[in-house]
């Protein structure tokens, strides 16, 4: 328990009457990738949410690194945490979203270095030459000084990254990281998030591409109407799926030849 | 009937002189448009669900009436509450504030543009709200509504025509004038029509010279 990064206990979601996610209950393993699958609708890219606090959970806890995240217990039941006790728990994680979500108005450098700035308040100068640093990490630095637009859609993923990475974050979300993305393009999105996990990063990913949650994952959560139905490592979960929901689910990506296992 | 321009032109200082009060009262009316319609959209976003409601009614009303009944109210009716104004000035200010009305609509449909995602990304960096507002919100908001602002540009030129009724010395008034006692009426309007239509260009001109400049900075 103690180990756990990210610690999810009894978390349900609904959105008016519609129930995303039922009774999650999650460890997320330190320095692990864990990835999130299931078919569309299944609450994955929601769960992933609520790690972030981008959505609030109805009911349940989530600790990021033993710390509430959103709400704190009284004596009185929850009550929401202050803006500044949330950007705290939220300081240890990064987050990437599937639309990129860079701001138009900076440059590549501009996106990684703002927080440096304006939450850390470095210098220009200081926060400008880590921001480079960390451009220099998702092999992007000849590309520092070009606005958004004026990127591909994998380049823009991985400015994200390092923007993501700026603050020195210890948990890494992904938000299916490479689904608005060419296929062409996925593979250097990939190689860095791979890079990342081999460093140690802590990486929780929702996604898609499940050669990745194959081969990088070091546990598979399955997803289905709201329920986490399996959680297991990728070869009980892909070589000898038991569950047969599971089996279903991923019987559609080997009819499409799209999943490789070792 | 043949036309004679010569009469017109003859006049020539007197028609500078209201084109440098047309363009007098365009400038600053939109320049004090825009920022008035800047601070409602501003409050309006930002300010609550009662502050939004207080400002949407003034905002509705500007909206839904005549311009020239506008500037009639503001001209002929301030005195009776004792608001006196002269020509120019009362000119100024009904543009602003018709103006105003308008642009804040444009701003707040802009701030509601500017994609969930990226406050998220802010909230994710630890941006707190005002520095999300503040370095996110509002300079997305002024690039999606680029576009629009500068039409409105154009279009408040062309109602400062109708300040002539409340005897704004600009240049509709001066060149009918001139019209009148020349007995060169029609040959005035034309006049008119075509330096309204060559200021048009201008702006329009200017206005696609900023959007070139900005192209690099679109949402993608």
């Amino acid at each position: 328990m103690t180990d756990s990064a990210i610690s999810i206990k009894n978390v349900s979601k609904q959105f008016g009457d519609t129930v995303v996610l039922r009774d999650i209950n999650l460890e997320v393993p330190r320095g692990q990738v864990s990835c999130l699958i299931g078919p569309s609708g299944s609450g994955k890219s929601t769960l992933l949410r609520c790690m972030a606090f981008l959505e609030e959970a109805n009911a349940g806890t989530i600790l990021i690194e033993g710390e509430p995240l959103g709400f704190v217990e009284g004596p009185n039941g929850r009550r929401k945490q202050t803006a500044a006790e949330l950007r705290r728990t939220r300081s240890k994680i990064g987050m990437v979203f599937q639309q990129f979500n860079l701001w138009p108005h900076m440059t590549a450098l501009g996106n990684v270095a703002a927080s440096l700035r304006r939450v850390r308040k470095m210098s220009r100068k200081d926060a400008e030459e880590k921001a480079m640093a960390q451009l220099e990490k998702v092999d992007l630095a000849p590309r520092a000084h070009h606005y958004p637009s004026q990127l591909s859609g994998g380049q823009q993923q991985r400015v994200a990254i390092a923007r993501a990475l700026a603050l020195d974050p210890t948990i890494m979300l992904f938000d299916e990281p490479t689904s608005a993305l060419d296929p062409e393009l996925t593979g250097e999105v990939l190689n860095v998030m791979r890079t990342l996990a081999d460093e140690g990063m802590t990486m929780v990913v929702v996604t898609h591409e499940i050669g990745f949650a194959a081969s990088v994952g070091n546990n598979v959560c399955f997803l289905d109407h709201g329920r986490l139905l399996f959680h297991d490592t990728p070869e009980k979960v892909f070589a000898a799926p038991r569950n047969p929901r599971l089996e279903q689910f991923l019987d559609t990506y080997l009819d499409r030849g799209a999943f490789l296992v070792q | 009937m043949s036309f004679d321009f010569a009469v017109i032109f003859a006049k020539g200082p007197q028609i500078l002189a209201g084109l440098g009060v047309t363009i007098l009262i365009w400038v600053v009316g939109t320049a004090l448009a825009v920022v008035l319609g800047f601070l409602v959209a501003t409050a309006r976003r930002f300010g609550g669900r009662l502050v939004n409601t207080a400002l949407m009614i003034p905002v509705e009303v500007l909206r839904g009436t005549p311009f020239l009944v506008q500037i009639f109210l503001l001209y002929f009716g301030g005195p009776y509450i004792g608001l006196r104004l002269d020509p120019i000035t009362a000119g100024l200010l009904g543009l602003s504030i018709y103006g105003a009305a308008y642009y804040s609509e444009i701003f707040r449909a802009g701030y509601l543009s500017v994609p969930p995602g990226h406050v998220e990304a802010a909230d994710c960096v630890g941006f707190s709200r005002v520095q999300t507002i503040l370095y996110i919100q509002l300079p997305e908001m002024a690039l999606l509504v680029l576009p629009p602002s500068l039409n409105m540009v154009v279009i408040l030129l062309k109602d400062t025509a109708l300040l002539s009724l409340i005897t704004v010395p600009e240049m509709t008034m001066t060149v009918s004038a001139i019209g009148s006692q020349q007995y060169a009426f029609v040959e005035s309007i034309v006049v008119l029509a075509l330096v309204y239509w060559g200021l048009v260009e201008l702006a329009n001109a200017l206005g696609r010279i900023a959007e070139r400049k900005i192209s690099k900075l679109r949402l993608t």
